[in-house]
């Protein structure tokens, strides 16, 4: 066995079990500890890519900063908890779900079938110096630099938002 | 080795599901952390063909993609904060103030 299949099967059921667990989940707080579970086995994904920058950068944003950000507002608004998904199955979430399976289907087809000899390449030698910091820094700071301040404004911009939207009533 | 196409299945399930829980739950709070699986499951594509195709520019999309990410919570969760304090419920079937 290699350690390579044996650590993606492990961080694979990790991710669907909890992304699983979320939608089923009553307490939001639960969803939310569950969705930092899930974070961190994508973070162990991006590993085994050889995308190490942006795992820490997963780590750091999502499962820190986005995270503590959705814990504190649960705890602000102090919620009951939903009516069970089991309890109230309803003709609409039954269609959803159906929904759901058919997209979910529909790419697995498309991946595994119709696009298998244009799809399964080898992974690239280049791979292990393209996720480096050095070599995303630089695509960054050249290539992509109007980008890059475009997204530095735009975070700026949510940052008046949202204290525009938190701080007072609307009529 | 492992072919690209299982993570880009593995990252079509996560889709899926957030895509099921975004149409099943009513809580707000929720189905904003479904929205965010959602994303992450398109980082998950974007890393693994940059990743196979040996190319950064991949990863530079999923930073952006993280930024904007990041601004999406500021902004949603204000809103969240705003309706709560409004009409005391995020069941999104109670707010429907826009609906005629």
């Amino acid at each position: 066995m290699n350690i390579e299949i044996v650590a993606f099967a492990i961080l694979a059921t990790i991710g669907i079990a909890s992304a699983i667990l979320l939608v089923l989940q009553k307490n939001p707080v639960y969803s939310a500890l569950l969705l930092i579970l899930h974070f961190m086995a994508l973070a162990g994904l991006y590993l085994l890519l050889n995308a190490q920058f942006i795992a820490v950068l997963q780590i750091l944003v999502y499962a820190g900063a986005i995270m503590v950000l959705f814990v504190f507002v649960i705890m602000l608004l102090n919620l009951q908890n939903e009516q069970a998904l089991v309890d109230n199955f309803n003709i609409r979430k039954i269609v959803s779900f159906i929904l759901g399976v058919v997209l979910f289907l529909q790419f697995a087809v498309f991946f595994l079938v119709k696009a298998k000899n244009d799809i399964d390449i080898k992974k690239s030698p280049d791979s292990i110096d393209a996720g480096s910091i050095q070599n995303i820094g630089e695509a960054l700071f050249t290539t992509y630099l109007i980008p890059f301040e475009i997204a530095s404004f735009l975070l700026l911009v949510a940052i008046i938002g949202s204290i525009f939207l938190a701080k007072r009533k609307i009529e | 080795m492992i072919p690209l196409s299982f993570y880009l299945i593995l990252s079509a399930a996560f889709f899926s599901i957030g895509v099921i829980g975004v149409l099943t739950r009513r809580n707000a709070i929720i189905v904003f952390m479904c929205i965010e699986m959602m994303l992450n499951a398109v980082n998950l594509s974007f890393i693994a063909f940059a990743s196979f195709f040996g190319d950064s520019s991949g990863q530079v999309f999923v930073f952006f993609v993280m930024a904007v990410a990041a601004a999406e919570v500021a902004i949603g969760l204000a809103i969240i904060i705003a309706l709560f304090r409004n009409k005391l419920t995020i069941n999104i079937d109670e707010i429907n103030i826009l609906k005629w």
